[in-house]
């Protein structure tokens, strides 16, 4: 997921060629006080005229509690947005407030249901709800850490290790796929430590997060390259996905491959691992 | 007839057959015991500007001659023409092998009648927008490097006195654009575009600010060519002729661009153990050798050279052995000036070396692979590399069309907008490459390749590459940007540009001010 400042036209025609996986445009934090009106106006026309394909596209709002929360909700959901991102959220009831506001604004356009929610947990608070957040509306998609912010929280500061951020990584995955949604991590500010960064994302696909937050298109080949999955575990997943179907085609639920027993998470797994392999564009949707 | 005295009658026989005198022992010249290093001091090469320029015979009227190796940081054409509008030098023809933002004050030396007729191949800054707007009564006339160069070598554009800057030159005019002094105050690498000028013109005055001993060897330009030899406290200010450390772009998009690029060659064909490759200015061009170096590594395939204007990441594939050979007609950058310095397999050559169209062995014939960067291209696949959408001369024809001309496969990097420009379009505002020498345009949406190159278009499909028609990027950007208004030329020439052969290809109009 790709940060793009809402009130940079040229950052915002441009953000698809790089070809990130999603594209947020941001109302909040890039975007200073006296240019909260013209920012929005530029991300509703952006999302209207800019041909952006397939990418998925998501907007950062401004809290409800500002006076610009509500007006984001309205551009951006009539301008057709995929995924409104709540920025600090800490309760359940936050999310359920955005909701009604979507709905509210999707029912005038006779499209109810379209609009998904991600909801950023960026203190302490809302790593305690987070498993509430995740499941507060059918319309959540995801979580993300917001780190800089949970830190000032947490009266701490970020370091290079990121010892500060575990407890926080580590419920936001546990509450997502408890939830069954995506868990997105924090950006990675240092764009000259291309090393710092690789070995970051590695951590946190460890960790079981499903993508990176960044900040420049530069980032976009090491998250790609680091969760894109490889040869031998695409040839693997392949061969237990055939021998599940050729099972299923002889009316049996398991199978064994290499002589270990292929039950439904390792087919799960393999599934997911093609999957990726295809949002990667390794492999051909086709061949598959 | 054992002694001299005894052959002398058959000495003055043989000397009336050759119509030779004879020779005189108490005539020859005395032996001089000077030391040496005293002695070149007294050179009677070495003289002051004023004293050089009256001794070369320069009138009125006549073409005198720069190159432009020092780029941004330039100070020999101001110092020289201000020289020469001092001592009252009218009427003349300034043929320089390009000039950019700093010769801002040849504005006044044209309003001043110093200067009235300009040759280069292009120009930059204030200079470049006065002229535009039609500063000068005769057009400038643009030509390419390669074209320079050929016109200088057959006469065609006769240079009376070359004024060329050096950053060391020895009292003989044994001169190199870089020293090997602990004084040296500048360095600017190969002296490529000078040669011909140091070759061909009437006379040559070297301006250089590290006089160092005879022989300075290796010599870019020899003293067999040089008459004068003047010093000066500083031919250009080294800052800003050339960056100190690889300019690695940090823009994604030239980033996106160059990877594409690289892309696109690995993919072509041409792509084999022993080929050959040249990259043009621009963040993006520049960048694809970089790229290039990992397919290069995995596939275990090596250049026989690289040609050019010579970059640090070239340097960097040469010393690692990936490119055996730079031949080097302009150094980008310092890390390429220094290389000339110190790696043997390193050649400055001259500008008719590098793509004169005229010389069967210049090395643009034996080119492969060139990456160029463009202003804007349009649906035929010509290239304007020197009138900026708004009618503006900002850039420069370099070796554009000579490379594109001669080498197996051209490659454009360009990308569908620059802020609210389109850069693919109908038609470029000025034609200087044509469209049937430019093989390829990348940009930022997808690849054109050029309907004249089916299996091209067909490997690159093959390598999923995204391969789209020309016109389908004309029609995105006019869909993002909608269509530009024309621009306000007006009826007067301010420009020609010449084709490399020398034809009349373009003609550039004078702009208004845009409301």
């Amino acid at each position: 997921m790709m940060f793009v400042p809402g009130n940079n036209p040229g950052m915002m025609a441009d953000a698809h060629i790089y070809q990130p996986d999603s594209i947020m445009l941001d109302l909040e934090d890039s975007v200073t006080l006296a240019e909260k009106d013209a920012a929005r106006w530029l991300v509703f026309n952006a999302l209207q005229s800019v041909d952006y394909g397939d990418t998925e596209m998501v907007v950062r709002i401004n809290p409800l509690n500002t006076p610009f929360g509500r007006k984001d909700i309205d551009a951006v959901v009539r301008a057709g947005v995929h995924v409104v991102r709540m920025p600090k959220t800490e309760t359940a009831d936050e999310v359920r407030e955005v909701e009604a506001e979507i709905e509210r604004v999707e029912r005038q356009l006779g499209c109810v249901g379209r609009t998904q929610i991600m909801a950023a947990i960026e203190s302490a608070l809302g790593v305690v709800n987070a498993y509430d957040i995740a499941t507060a509306s059918k319309r959540m998609m995801g979580i993300a850490l917001g780190a800089e912010d949970y830190c000032a929280n947490l009266k701490t500061q970020r370091t290079p290790g990121g010892d500060e951020l575990r407890l926080a990584r580590e419920t936001i995955v546990v509450a997502a796929r408890a939830a069954g949604i995506d868990a997105l991590d924090t950006v990675f500010s240092n764009l000259n430590d291309m090393e710092a960064f690789r070995a970051e994302v590695e951590y946190i696909k460890t960790l079981g997060f499903d993508g990176k937050s960044i900040i420049n298109p530069r980032q976009i080949e090491v998250v790609n390259e680091v969760f894109a999955p490889k040869e031998k575990d695409i040839a693997k997943a392949r061969t237990i996905l055939a021998a599940i179907k050729e099972a299923e085609a002889r009316g049996s639920g398991v199978v064994s491959v290499n002589g270990k027993m292929v039950d439904r998470p390792v087919v799960l797994r393999a599934q997911r691992t093609i999957d990726l392999a295809i949002a990667s564009g390794i492999i051909d949707p086709a061949e598959v | 007839m054992n002694s001299l005295k005894d052959r002398a009658a058959d000495i003055a026989a043989e000397a009336q057959k050759l119509h030779k005198p004879v020779w005189n022992p108490t005539q020859g010249n005395p032996k001089n015991p000077t030391p040496r290093a005293e002695l070149q001091a007294q050179s009677s090469k070495l003289t002051s500007l004023e004293e050089a320029i009256r001794q070369s015979g320069l009138r009125d009227g006549m073409t005198i001659s720069f190159h432009h190796h020092f780029r941004g940081g330039d100070k020999v054409v101001n110092l020289v023409v201000a020289k020469l509008a001092e001592m009252g030098y009218r009427n003349l023809h300034l043929a320089a092998s390009s000039l950019n933002d700093v010769h801002e004050p040849l504005i006044d030396h044209i309003r001043q009648g110093v200067i009235t007729r300009i040759s280069t191949s292009g120009l930059r800054g204030e200079l470049a927008r006065a002229i535009s707007m039609g500063l000068m009564e005769e057009p400038v006339v643009f030509r390419s490097h390669g074209a320079r160069g050929a016109a200088i070598a057959n006469g065609e554009l006769h240079i009376d006195v070359a004024f060329l800057g050096a950053s060391s030159s020895d009292p003989l005019g044994n001169a190199c654009g870089y020293s090997r002094s602990p004084h040296a105050k500048s360095i600017c690498g190969s002296l490529g575009y000078a040669l011909p000028d140091a070759q061909y013109a009437d006379k040559v005055v070297i301006l250089t600010d590290d006089l160092v001993a005879y022989p300075n060897t290796p010599n870019a330009i020899s003293e067999h060519h040089v008459d004068f030899v003047v010093q000066v406290d500083s031919v250009g200010d080294s800052t800003k002729i050339s960056s100190g450390a690889i300019r690695d772009t940090k823009n994604p998009r030239d980033i996106l661009l160059a990877k594409q690029a690289a892309k696109v060659i690995v993919n072509s064909g041409y792509f084999k153990d022993g080929f050959s490759i040249q990259t043009g200015s621009g963040g993006a061009s520049l960048a694809v050798v970089k790229y290039l170096r990992d397919s290069m590594l995995a596939a275990g395939v090596k250049a026989s050279f690289a040609l050019g204007g010579i970059t640090a990441h070239m340097v960097k594939l040469h010393e690692e052995g990936l490119i055996e050979r730079l031949v080097d007609v302009q150094s980008f950058d310092k890390v390429a000036a220094e290389s000339l310095r110190r790696n043997p397999m390193h050649k400055e050559v001259s500008a008719c070396e590098y793509a004169s169209p005229d010389e069967p062995g210049s090395a643009t014939h034996y080119l492969d692979v060139v990456i160029l960067s463009a202003l804007e291209a349009d649906i035929h696949f010509n290239v304007n590399v020197l009138v900026g959408s708004d009618g503006i001369i900002r850039g420069a024809i370099g070796g554009h069309p000579d490379t594109a001309a001669d080498s197996a496969l051209s490659i454009i990097v360009c990308p569908l907008l620059r802020g609210r420009i389109p850069c693919i379009v109908d038609e470029v505002t000025t034609l200087i490459t044509p469209g049937h020498t430019v093989d390829v345009v990348v940009t930022e949406y997808g690849i054109a390749v050029n309907p004249a190159r089916p299996e091209l278009a067909e490997r690159l499909r093959a390598a999923k590459l995204n391969v789209i028609d020309i016109e389908w990027l004309r029609d995105k950007a006019l869909r993002i940007i909608g269509q530009p208004a024309p621009l306000p030329f007006g009826d007067r020439t301010v420009g020609i540009v010449l084709s490399r052969n020398g034809e009349v290809q373009d003609v550039i109009k004078q702009i208004g001010e845009a409301d």
